[in-house]
């Protein structure tokens, strides 16, 4: 773990959180959700507290989506609350978007630019300076090696993924939302992503996700959510 | 982990922007090619005379920077907004208004910029002088930031419409239309003799009164269009 200086800096934070916070740091409280005419869902009622991990589920147009895109604010509910460490996430704005990182269906990624310049540039748009070295490390450990410097438009879907995932490995953010993260990956990529979780949750993180694969986090009990 | 600076989230903006436009040079050249040629068809449409077209030289110069830089206004957000870029920039630890200056900076670099530059060229084309030159850069110098700033609010407001290019246009026009009155007037003002004090003064408390106001309007246009 040593040898990843990004690593370093993550456990020391993951300790300071665990250490200072109290257990339930998201609560949703009689959540309903609207797109359009149509009621998605109602009611909903969970809370995720450090460590643990919750797999939504459901069919196609369930509103798994809109229930994660509501989760960080984009959406406004049509009634319920959402809480982070008690306080209301539209009251809380940036403060909650700090401690928060979402990956949605778009990668956020950019063409023209090779996969270095696109992980700095996107870590610098949240917020913090990733050095050379640091983000080279970050996305070898996600398997692209000697992809480095090639332009984005050269690499497959799956690589692509990769490269918006490795924004994980530089983030020091609390709670992952992910939106079908697994989309495009092999084998290899997934059993990485159960990895990722893994240690993001063992350092007192938490993670929330919705995926149609199984995904399987070592030594925690994923919690499924099914929207119907 | 290191957090950035407001000044280097700004930076960093308008590094992104520029090196994605490097990238991508036809984007910007097709502006600057077009403000060209409206330009210079002026005089094959309306007849050599040297008197008639330097009356109109900075009308003309006005116009053409007013629809060239509606050319890439549609371009300013949809990029980012097609790739996913923007839902993480609203939900970026920083004030988005910052990202968005960023944004309108760039924006005007690449096309308001370049704009101000050729424009003296295309002015002694028309016969303009020398005098009126220099007016019509600082003029061009303060107007055309404005564009671009009005023009981000359109921009935010039409993100993801069907048509949305043509409409920013319809949307935005109108509103620039006192910029083009007091730059076009300033020029006039040097050619009577006549000071050219309180057109500037004017452009220039619009061009304050937009970099105040207009990143937190484009910012809150940007919200209410990703929800």
């Amino acid at each position: 773990m040593a040898k990843h200086p990004y690593m370093q800096s993550y456990i020391i934070r993951g300790y300071f959180i665990t250490g200072h916070c109290h257990k339930l740091m998201l609560e949703i409280s009689n959540l309903a959700c609207m797109r359009g005419d149509h009621q998605l869902f109602t009611g909903l009622n969970f809370s995720l507290g450090a460590g643990e991990v919750i797999q939504v589920q459901g069919e196609n147009g369930s509103g798994k989506t809109s229930l994660l895109r509501t989760l960080c604010g984009f959406i406004q509910p049509e009634a319920g609350e959402i809480h982070w460490r008690g306080q209301d996430i539209h009251k809380l704005g940036e403060e909650y978007f700090a401690e928060m990182f979402y990956l949605g269906h778009l990668n956020a990624i950019k063409d023209e630019l090779n996969s270095l310049e696109n992980l700095r540039i996107s870590a610098g748009l949240a917020g913090c300076a990733v050095d050379e070295k640091v983000a080279l490390a970050a996305l070898r450990r996600m398997g692209l090696r000697r992809r480095e410097h090639l332009p984005v438009k050269v690499l497959s879907q799956g690589q692509r993924r990769r490269v918006a995932l490795s924004r994980l490995l530089v983030s020091d953010a609390l709670l992952w939302i992910l939106d079908e993260p697994l989309t495009a990956l092999d084998v290899g990529a997934v059993g990485l992503m159960e990895e990722l979780i893994g240690e993001h949750l063992s350092k007192g993180g938490m993670a929330i996700f919705t995926t149609h694969q199984p995904l399987q986090v070592a030594g925690v009990e994923t919690r499924v959510l099914t929207l119907s | 982990m290191n957090k950035l600076s407001l000044f280097d989230l700004l930076a960093l903006v308008i590094h992104r922007d520029l090196l994605l436009a490097l990238r991508r040079r036809a984007d910007v050249l097709t502006t600057l090619v077009f403000f060209v040629m409206v330009v210079s068809l002026f005089p094959l449409g309306v007849g050599p005379e040297p008197e008639v077209l330097r009356k109109m030289a900075a009308g003309v110069v006005w116009v053409a920077a007013l629809l060239s830089s509606m050319l890439s206004l549609a371009r300013m957000f949809s990029a980012d907004y097609l790739d996913g870029t923007l839902e993480q920039m609203l939900i970026a630890p920083q004030s988005l208004s910052v990202l968005v200056f960023g944004k309108i900076l760039a924006h005007w670099i690449l096309s308001g910029l370049p704009l101000v530059f050729i424009a003296p060229v295309l002015g002694l084309q028309f016969g303009m002088s020398f005098q009126s030159l220099w007016v019509l850069i600082l003029v061009l110098l303060l107007g055309t930031p404005i564009l671009s700033m009005i023009g981000a609010i359109g921009a935010a407001l039409t993100l993801g419409l069907r048509g949305g290019g043509v409409l920013v246009s319809l949307l935005v026009l109108p509103l620039c239309i006192p910029v083009l009155i007091f730059g076009t007037g300033a020029v006039e003002a040097v050619n009577t003799g006549i000071t050219i004090i309180p057109n500037v003064s004017l452009l220039a408390a619009m061009f304050l009164f937009a970099l105040v106001f207009t990143p937190w309007v484009t910012a809150q246009a940007l919200r209410i269009s990703m929800e």
